[in-house]
């Protein structure tokens, strides 16, 4: 996994609620057997209506989508990751994410930064008023800031230490695991016997 | 103090904990299937890892599969090479499978209990969110991403922050008529789609305790939809007796220790919960959703409410979209809402006492001129036990469809979609936008509005039959 401290890009304001991950990416895109190539499935119901945020050349580059509250609900699929990744976006701002969504960004390296629902309508305004505007998420400081002057938003976001620990070393969470392989090993070996197996000797 | 059930299972399962970290957790049994676990192989290729424990692990197809001529090669190329990708990585890591046209394929939530293999006091992970089904066995059960699938395959455990706990204490006894899955729309309702958020779940109360496996299931299921990290039921005789006998079930002493340790698992009288629900299950009713989202729900007597009705403009807002998708005019009663298509199945109520309670519905009676009903067992095994009952004929001479086994309509992967517009009323879990097929709108329902409203055509209870 890449290393993540700061990313600066084009921010992309989502006025929406409860995005689930259905609608990040709905079923049918699911198929393929590989990580990358889902950006054709995102948000593909709104892709064809000529409004979708997305259709705007302006906001057509973003990297920083800024979406309303309980976004990446639902099922598990970690395509939804991957296709707004493969997208190109970097970071995905939300007051609240859906827990397995919200894992899966942190083990994919897509940063989801948790704030204040506040700053949301803030980030919206200013990316409204000044379309194409940048946003910043600076893992290292945990803070986002975009716009200048009077709307200018500067704020800070959550995310669990362990998380931001791994992006920023851009770690292998399987190699840490490993490297508590005598742990797993003493805990197998005290294991009650009458647990069940899939495959009898 | 005393601890909780689910916090017994969790301090069960640490293998290593350290302060400032996530509990590294063990996993007592890991459940894949076709959608999201070739890029975790892939993974574990490309770093020359093996499955640690296949012997802990126990594949199966669902999302993708055909639910017709599902005896032959499957139809859609990109399916195939997705379900035939599975089925060369099991092979290749040495993990058991049960594949389309095993006996014991199905629906991943299904498969799992029917065997025996989900028990109380477990550890259970599967890249699928409804693995929260199993808690009503008395395990921690959860969906995972496919990384975390890989990280599972490659070790066994997951790093994992502790979750608050959370007691929803369901008072009295449910009306007849009355099931498990209106319960749960109902507390979702009451909850909203975030109410869940951070914690594990304890369902309680005498509604539970008097609930089947079945039932106790169909709750557990949906926990995710209120966006519990998972929902658990303290194991009792009802889970003894369900387990017991089935193929993978301890036998011997080994069955005296695992109940002896199982009846171990109840929640202390002195432990505390960090939040607690209390409902009384003897003023629920048929419950139904006019939205889309699982939150968005009234009793089957009432009608589609207007954003008017929301104090919080988000509310307001979230309402009138989901009306404008729906194609609902608000103040229409529930009941005038004309239906195209009913879905029976899912790991939701695709079990066999869901189908019997579908076919004593139907029995008899004729599904409406303007509608379809499309019966779905959850897993082959089901299905089996249903012919066998006769089930499969009411079914079919009311005119309804009789599938094979998997997911199907649940999520609209597979052929068995919605078109644009086109409404149904669901035993499944979502109604998502899109969630059965672009443009679909859906219904979630319990189990006897499903089949009262199949002969119909309007949504309905049995006892609109009459
Ligand atoms: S039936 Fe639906 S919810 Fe259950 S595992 Fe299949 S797709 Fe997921």
């Amino acid at each position: 996994m890449d290393k993540f401290t700061t990313h600066t890009g084009v921010g992309v304001p989502l006025r929406r609620s409860n995005v689930d991950t259905d609608q990040i990416i709905p079923a049918v895109y699911l198929k393929r057997v590989t990580r990358t190539g889902f950006e054709d499935g995102l948000f593909a119901a709104w892709r064809d209506d000529p409004d979708f945020i997305l259709n705007n050349p302006v906001y057509a580059p973003g990297s920083v989508l800024v979406a309303g509250p309980d976004f990446g609900t639902g099922s598990s699929r970690e395509h939804a990751v991957w296709a707004l990744q493969n997208y190109g976006f970097k970071a995905v701002i939300s007051p609240r994410f859906g827990d397995i969504f919200r894992g899966n960004c942190g083990k994919a390296g897509l940063v989801a930064a948790q704030v204040d629902e506040k700053v949301v309508q803030r980030l919206w305004t200013v990316l409204e008023d000044q379309p194409g505007a940048s946003v910043t998420v600076d893992l290292e400081s945990r803070s986002v800031r975009a716009g200048e002057g009077e709307n200018a938003v500067e704020d800070s976001f959550d995310i669990d230490d362990y998380t931001r620990w791994r992006l920023l070393e851009g770690l292998d969470d399987i190699g840490v695991t490993l490297g508590h392989e005598s742990d797993i090993a003493a805990y197998e070996g005290r294991r009650p016997s009458f647990k069940p197996v899939t495959q009898h000797a | 103090m005393g601890r909780t059930l689910s916090e017994k299972v969790w301090d069960d399962h640490v293998v290593r904990a350290n302060a400032g970290e996530p509990d590294l957790l063990f996993v007592d049994l890991h459940l894949i299937h076709e959608v999201t676990s070739p890029q975790a192989f892939d993974g574990l290729r490309l770093a020359g890892r093996q499955v640690r424990r296949p012997d802990l692990t126990l594949a199966t197809e669902d999302h993708n599969v055909p639910t017709l001529d599902w005896d032959k090669p499957i139809a859609d190329p990109v399916s195939r090479t997705q379900v035939e990708t599975l089925r060369k990585n099991a092979e290749e890591f040495g993990v058991r499978l049960h594949p389309l046209g095993d006996l014991d394929q199905g629906i991943v939530h299904v498969v799992g209990p029917q065997l025996g293999l989900t028990q109380p006091g477990m550890t259970i992970v599967c890249g699928d969110s409804h693995t929260s089904t199993h808690g009503a066995f008395g395990a921690i059960a959860f969906g995972i991403g496919t990384s975390e699938v890989e990280h599972v395959l490659a070790t066994q455990t997951l790093p994992q922050a502790k979750p608050k706990t959370m007691a929803v204490t369901v008072n009295g006894s449910l009306p007849d008529g009355v099931t498990a899955k209106d319960l749960v729309l109902n507390l979702i309702a009451h909850t909203g789609t975030g109410g869940g958020q951070g914690y594990i779940v304890e369902y309680r109360g005498a509604a539970i305790e008097e609930l089947s496996m079945e039932g106790r299931m169909t709750i557990c299921n949906m926990s995710i939809e209120w966006g519990a990290k998972a929902g658990l039921i303290a194991p009792d005789q009802t889970t003894f007796d369900y387990i017991e006998g089935r193929p993978e079930a301890p036998k011997g002493a080994d069955w005296d220790a695992a109940v002896a340790y199982w009846s171990s698992l109840r929640t202390d009288d002195d432990a505390e919960f960090d939040r607690e629900i209390v409902l009384d299950a003897s003023e629920m009713t048929p419950f139904v959703t006019w939205g889309t989202n699982p939150g968005q729900g009234v009793p089957l007597g009432a009608s589609v409410p207007s954003p008017q009705d929301f104090e919080e403009e988000s509310d307001k807002v979230a309402c009138e979209k989901a009306l404008a998708y729906m194609g609902l005019e608000a103040g229409t009663p529930m009941r005038e809402v004309a239906v195209d298509t009913v879905f029976v199945g899912s790991c939701t109520n695709g079990r066999i006492e869901d189908l019997r309670l579908a076919a004593e519905v139907i029995r008899g009676r004729q599904v409406a001129e303007s509608t379809r009903l499309l019966v779905v067992p959850g897993s082959v095994r089901v299905r089996l036990q249903a012919e066998e009952e006769g089930l499969d004929v009411i079914f079919k001479e009311a005119g309804a469809e009789w599938r094979g086994a998997g997911c199907s309509m649940c999520l609209g992967m597979n052929p068995d979609t919605l078109s644009p517009g086109e409404r149904s009323a669901s035993t499944s879990n979502r109604n998502f936008e899109g969630r059965q097929g672009k443009g679909g709108r859906t219904h979630l329902v319990s189990i006897p509005v499903a089949a009262a409203t199949a002969v119909r055509g309007t949504l309905s209870s049995p006892a609109d039959l009459d």
